[in-house]
Formats: C-alpha cells, sequence, structure tokens
C-alpha cells in the first residue's frame, strides 16, 4: 500500500476544527502530549511500515531548512 | 568509530566494597606454584584468560572433547557482588549439555511474570510463562557468584582443566603457529605457550590491548545504582520495573528477586551524579526506603554506580586469540544479553576449536565463530540500544513519545508491544551462515538452518527431553513410520564411522534393533513433530553445538555428508552453494 495523498476527509473544515479543538486549555506540554498519542494511535491504526515510513518522510519535509549550510545532512 | 574504553563499564567488579555478605561467602581459590618455574615453556593446545562465566564454560566445553586447558585467572575468588542475574533458558540447555545446568536451575528463582508501573500505578502486568513441553523455563535469577563457583566446582571434576588462580596474563606474543604468553604470579613470572588463545578476560581486555586491538562502540551517558539487598519479604518472584515512579521522580526502577533472599534494585540516576556519593549508605538507605516502605527490613549486601556501553571488536578472531564475551562484545545490561551471549559465543566456539586441533577441519571454520558470533552481537547491541533509548530518553521529544506509550499502554494492548523496559534475552539465529545448507523443500515452523534446537519431550534410554539427545558431535535426527531397512541401517552405520562421525536418532516405535550409532526416542505427544514440521522420512541434522545446519524431507547419505562437509569448513566459505 501507498500512502495516500489525494483528500480522503468528507469534511476538511470539521476535521480541522476538531483538530485544534483538540488542544483547547492546553499546556504547550500537554499538547505535545497529546500529539504524540494521536501519532501512536494512528500509526497502530495503519500498521503498514510502508506507508508509515512514507507519511514520516512527507511530514519531514520541508522542515529542514534547505540552505546547504544548515541541512543535517551536512553535518553527517 | 572512536575508541571509548572508558573505565565505567556495566557491573563492574568493585573491590573496596566487600561488605561482609549475610548470604554468601566468598569462596578462595588458593594460588599454587607453577611447575613452570625455570623450566622451558610448557605447550597447551588451548589456553583461556579469565575465569569469568564464559572462560569457565569454555573450559569446561573443551575439556568434555579431551582437550587438555589451561585456564588463568588474576584474582582468586569469585564475582564480587550479584553482577548478572537472569540466565536464559539457551544457556541453561548449554549448561545441561556440560553437565551442570541442573544445579543453576535448582539454586535459581524461577519467575515467569513482570509488571510495569508508570507513574504510581501499574499499567500492565505480563506473563513469560513459556509454551508447555520444555525442560528450562525462560529464565532463572542467580547471582553471578553462584554461577561462577558452580562452574569452577565442575571444571574441577575434569582431569583435562588446569585452573590457575592469581596467574595473570601480562605479555601475548602472537606467532604464526602458536601464540606465547608471560604470566605473573606472586612468585615472579614464567613463560606457557599455546595452540589457541581464547580471550576472556572482560570488558576492559587487557590482552585484547596488548594486540593493539580495540572494541568501538557507543556510550551512554547515564548512571544507574545497583543494589543487592537481603530482606524477608512477601514480594513474590516478579520482575518489577517502574518508569517516574512517585519514590524516584523522573528516573527508572527495577526490582527483582535472586537466591537466598537477595533482591537487585536497579535506580536510574542520570549522568551527574556522582558515583562515589551514591554509593555510600546514608544516600542508598534513604531511596530503598522511599521504594520499600519504611517498614520494610532489609541490609545492603552490595552496591556499584555503573554506566554502560554497546560496543564490538571488529572481529572476534585475531589470528589465534579468539575473542568471547565481554573483550568482544559489550551491551547494555537492560535484556541479561550480556553473560547470557558470551556463554552462547563458547557454544558456538568449542566444537570447531575441537576439530580444528584433530586437523578434521581447516583452521578457516574459526571464521565462521567470528561471521556467526558477530552476527548475534550486532543483534543484542540493536535490541539493547533501543531498550535504553526507551528507558532513558535522550531528548525532550523522545521523553514525550516515551510517555505518551506508558500512558497508553495502560487501556491499549497496542501500546504493550510498544513499551521496552529489556527486551530479555533470545539466542541468534545465524540464519545466513556459511555453514548452513538452505532448504530444497519447503519447511514451516522455526527450525530453519542456524536455529537452536528447540526442546521438546520425549521418551528413550537417555532421557525425558530431546536435547538429551542431541549435541557434542553431529547429530542426524529421523523421523520414521516403518521399520528402518537393512539400507538405511547400513548408511548410518557409515555415517558414524567417517572421519566427522554422526551418530543418529530415530523417531518412531520400536520396530527391530538398532546399531550401536543409533538411539530411538518417541514422540508420545506429537510435540517433536509439531515443532519441527516433521512428517516420515524428514531428517534434521545438528551440528555439536545443537544447532540446526541442514534438513530434508527424505534421507539421503550424500547430501547428509555434503551439509557436515559443509557445517565444518571444508567446502570454501565463498562457495554458496545449495545442496
Amino acid at each position: 500500500m501507498t500512502l495516500n495523498l489525494e483528500p480522503n476527509i468528507a469534511s476538511p473544515d470539521d476535521f480541522y476544527q476538531e483538530l485544534i479543538d483538540l488542544h483547547r486549555d492546553l499546556t504547550d506540554e500537554q499538547s505535545a502530549t497529546v500529539n504524540a498519542k494521536l501519532i501512536l494511535l494512528l500509526s497502530n491504526h495503519i500498521g503498514d511500515m510502508e506507508v508509515l515510513r512514507s507519511a514520516m518522510a512527507a511530514a519531514r519535509e520541508d522542515v529542514v531548512a534547505t540552505s546547504a549550510s544548515t541541512s543535517l545532512s551536512e553535518h553527517r | 568509530m572512536p575508541i571509548l574504553d572508558r573505565r565505567c563499564d556495566a557491573y563492574p567488579p568493585v573491590r573496596g566494597f566487600i561488605r561482609c555478605m549475610k548470604t554468601y561467602t566468598q569462596p578462595v581459590y588458593p594460588y599454587i606454584k607453577p611447575t613452570e618455574f625455570g623450566g622451558s615453556p610448557q605447550h597447551w593446545p588451548v589456553i583461556v584468560a579469565g575465569a569469568g562465566p564464559v572462560g569457565l564454560t569454555a573450559a569446561i566445553d573443551l575439556a568434555l572433547r579431551g582437550i587438555d586447558v589451561l585456564v588463568l585467572d588474576e584474582d582468586d575468588t569469585v564475582s564480587v557482588g550479584s553482577r548478572a542475574i537472569c540466565w536464559s533458558k539457551r544457556t541453561l540447555e548449554i549448561l545441561d549439555r556440560l553437565g551442570c545446568g541442573e544445579r543453576l536451575a535448582q539454586k535459581g528463582v524461577r519467575w515467569n511474570v513482570g509488571r510495569v508501573f508508570f507513574r504510581d500505578e501499574q499499567i500492565y502486568r505480563f506473563d513469560l510463562q513459556p509454551e508447555p513441553g520444555h525442560r528450562r523455563p525462560a529464565f532463572i535469577n542467580l547471582q553471578q557468584y553462584y554461577v561462577e563457583q558452580f562452574l569452577v566446582e565442575r571444571a574441577k571434576e575434569l582431569p583435562e582443566v588446569d585452573l590457575r588462580w592469581r596467574h595473570k596474563v601480562v605479555g601475548v606474543t602472537p606467532r604464526d603457529d602458536r601464540v606465547a604468553l608471560r604470566v605473573s604470579t606472586p612468585e615472579g613470572e614464567y613463560g606457557v605457550q599455546t595452540d589457541w588463545l581464547i580471550v576472556a578476560d572482560g570488558s576492559k581486555s587487557a590482552i585484547r590491548g596488548m594486540l593493539g586491538l580495540e572494541s568501538a562502540g557507543q556510550v551512554f551517558h547515564d548512571r544507574f545504582l545497583i543494589v543487592d539487598i537481603h530482606m524477608t519479604s512477601d514480594f513474590p518472584a516478579e520482575r518489577w520495573f517502574w518508569f517516574d515512579p512517585p519514590f524516584h521522580r523522573n528516573q527508572s526502577a527495577l526490582l527483582h528477586r535472586q537466591a537466598d533472599d537477595v533482591w537487585r534494585v536497579d535506580f536510574q540516576l542520570g549522568w551527574d551524579a556522582d558515583p562515589e556519593e551514591e554509593k555510600k549508605p546514608e544516600r542508598i538507605l534513604p531511596r530503598l526506603r522511599a521504594m520499600l516502605g519504611e517498614d520494610a527490613r532489609f541490609e545492603i549486601e552490595w552496591a556499584s554506580v555503573y554506566t554502560f556501553q554497546c560496543r564490538r571488536m571488529h572481529s572476534f578472531r585475531g589470528g589465534r586469540a579468539l575473542f568471547v564475551g565481554d573483550a568482544a562484545h559489550l551491551v547494555s545490561p537492560f535484556g541479561a544479553r550480556g553473560a547470557n551471549s558470551g556463554i552462547q559465543d563458547v557454544d558456538n566456539l568449542a566444537w570447531k576449536l575441537e576439530l580444528v586441533l584433530s586437523g578434521q577441519a581447516p583452521q578457516r571454520l574459526l571464521d565462521s565463530y567470528d561471521s556467526e558470533r558477530t552476527f548475534a552481537a550486532d543483534e543484542n547491541i540493536l535490541t539493547t540500544t533501543r531498550s535504553t533509548d526507551f528507558i532513558t530518553p535522550k531528548s525532550k521529544v523522545s521523553r514525550t513519545f516515551r510517555d505518551a506509550v506508558l500512558m497508553l499502554a495502560k487501556r491499549h494492548a497496542f501500546a504493550r508491544r510498544l513499551v521496552n523496559s529489556g527486551r530479555l534475552s533470545v539466542p541468534a539465529i545465524a540464519v545466513d551462515s556459511p555453514l548452513n545448507t538452505p532448504d530444497a523443500e519447503p519447511f514451516a515452523g522455526r527450525m530453519v538452518p542456524g536455529a537452536p534446537a528447540l526442546d521438546a519431550p520425549v521418551t528413550g534410554d537417555r532421557g525425558e527431553w530431546l536435547l538429551d539427545y542431541l549435541g557434542n558431535g553431529f547429530t542426524l535426527l529421523l523421523f520414521t513410520a516403518t521399520p528402518s531397512s537393512e539400507a538405511l541401517l547400513r548408511d548410518l552405520k557409515a555415517l558414524a564411522s567417517d572421519a566427522i562421525a554422526c551418530n543418529s536418532v530415530i523417531v518412531g516405535a520400536a520396530n527391530g534393533p538398532l546399531p550401536a550409532c543409533a538411539r530411538r526416542i518417541a514422540d508420545p505427544n506429537g510435540m517433536l513433530a509439531e515443532r519441527y514440521d516433521a512428517r516420515p522420512g524428514v531428517a534434521y541434522l545438528f551440528r555439536p553445538d545443537q544447532h540446526v545446519c541442514a534438513r530434508w524431507r527424505a534421507f539421503d547419505l550424500a547430501a547428509v555428508r555434503a551439509a557436515i562437509a559443509k557445517a565444518t569448513g571444508q567446502i570454501p566459505m565463498a562457495e554458496r552453494q545449495v545442496a
């Protein structure tokens, strides 16, 4: 199976609001915990390592600065 | 990779903290003046440097093969402090083959249940209760000093073993045809030489240094306090592991029962802790009272502060020096993979050395010791590194995920699989070993070439377990339904009279006399056939260390001989031929 990157959520605005609401009244630390639990729950539901690896790679994309001087691979 | 040889290995022998142990009196083995003083160096087929659990096991295995072994140890007693305490099923099976497994099993504490706590509550319990039909449990707990003492006593029964205490190797000169050693004693030095040197002198191996070899890897920036206490208590014989408990916030702790009402307590301290301060009773006692309650009555037997590292030598064979145990590889202690894997090292090595010494196998057979056991070491290093990363998260996000797993584990089964408080030692399966003959026909189950034999209950004249019939030499296990034909018996006799002899075990109902080279066993409840995916006709070939090296759906003399040749290095190992 491959990672589905096409729209797959019927009501995107509802989903997005619920995701933000999930964190209401939480400290940054509590939010981090909730996010981690959510990732673990969803990862187990997906189960397929190939899909999970693709999602991890897609999540990391554009996060690490692209300039050569700061790219992680430069330091390895 | 950098050399990380700091003086901070797991469970270092601690001098200056020998309290009067209430439960155990250290034996003192006498120094005996060697006969070599003034004479020319004597020659030994094998010298073992280091009389810890691994060196002693090597000496016993070789002695049982009729090989004279000199064991040199700079000390005169067994391990100070309990150090390694969890002995695995495979270790007990190896020691059964060497005639001392039962003693460990009798003295050790059997345990199956583990509990994991997070903050102030239990999040789950697990049961290691193994499947029925094995002689040995998954683990027993027994202090390392008992194991060493039992091994010393076993070695002393064997005239082939010359065990010398307070004899320290101070010089090593490797040559093409032998290794020359200088040995220091309280009365002076002498020289001795050997065909093969087994280096079992521990994580800081002085001999490894003398040979200019190194063990490289990763040091973990954390410190642990380890305490043995004597306590009569109602606590069950279970493994209790705490993440972030109220009595030791932000760290981990472990409680585990050993023999004689001695309990192992482990506290994670963090990297900044002062090891000398933390060893003091006035620092230890409040920690223990917080953990065990103000009413608990106990006495401290031994304490040590340690850090640990994961590292290994590039190769476990350096010419005629063969490195085993902690001298060759070092793992973090979570998972009991140190001493257990060391004993598997020598289980792998002894039979190969015997064949090389007798000229029946080429020296390159010893290269397979290196390839099979570095493979196992890598598996143990990977596994224990992962445990360490879970137990002591190295970054904020790592800690967040770890705690999230623990929170989920209380409610959801899937998260319990992610909790890692140490993955307990299981033997490595050398699936890619050059000694294996790959399957030509399909088989189900776990008994792939490279796997150590799974035990099963049987009946026969030598014992009630399959493993009583395997090992020491090559063994062919044949499943039959019909009386053994004259032709088959002739083939089995031929195998038994080959230069590298192979005896046979026939599984089936009594159906006529067998030659002396064959034994008959029965499989009354079918567990043996199930575990080996066997139907009548199936044949398994086991190495002298009880590992499967080939299997077939039907017996064929030429195929068995080819597999034995392959398993003994007689076919150049670069040729990965399929039999």
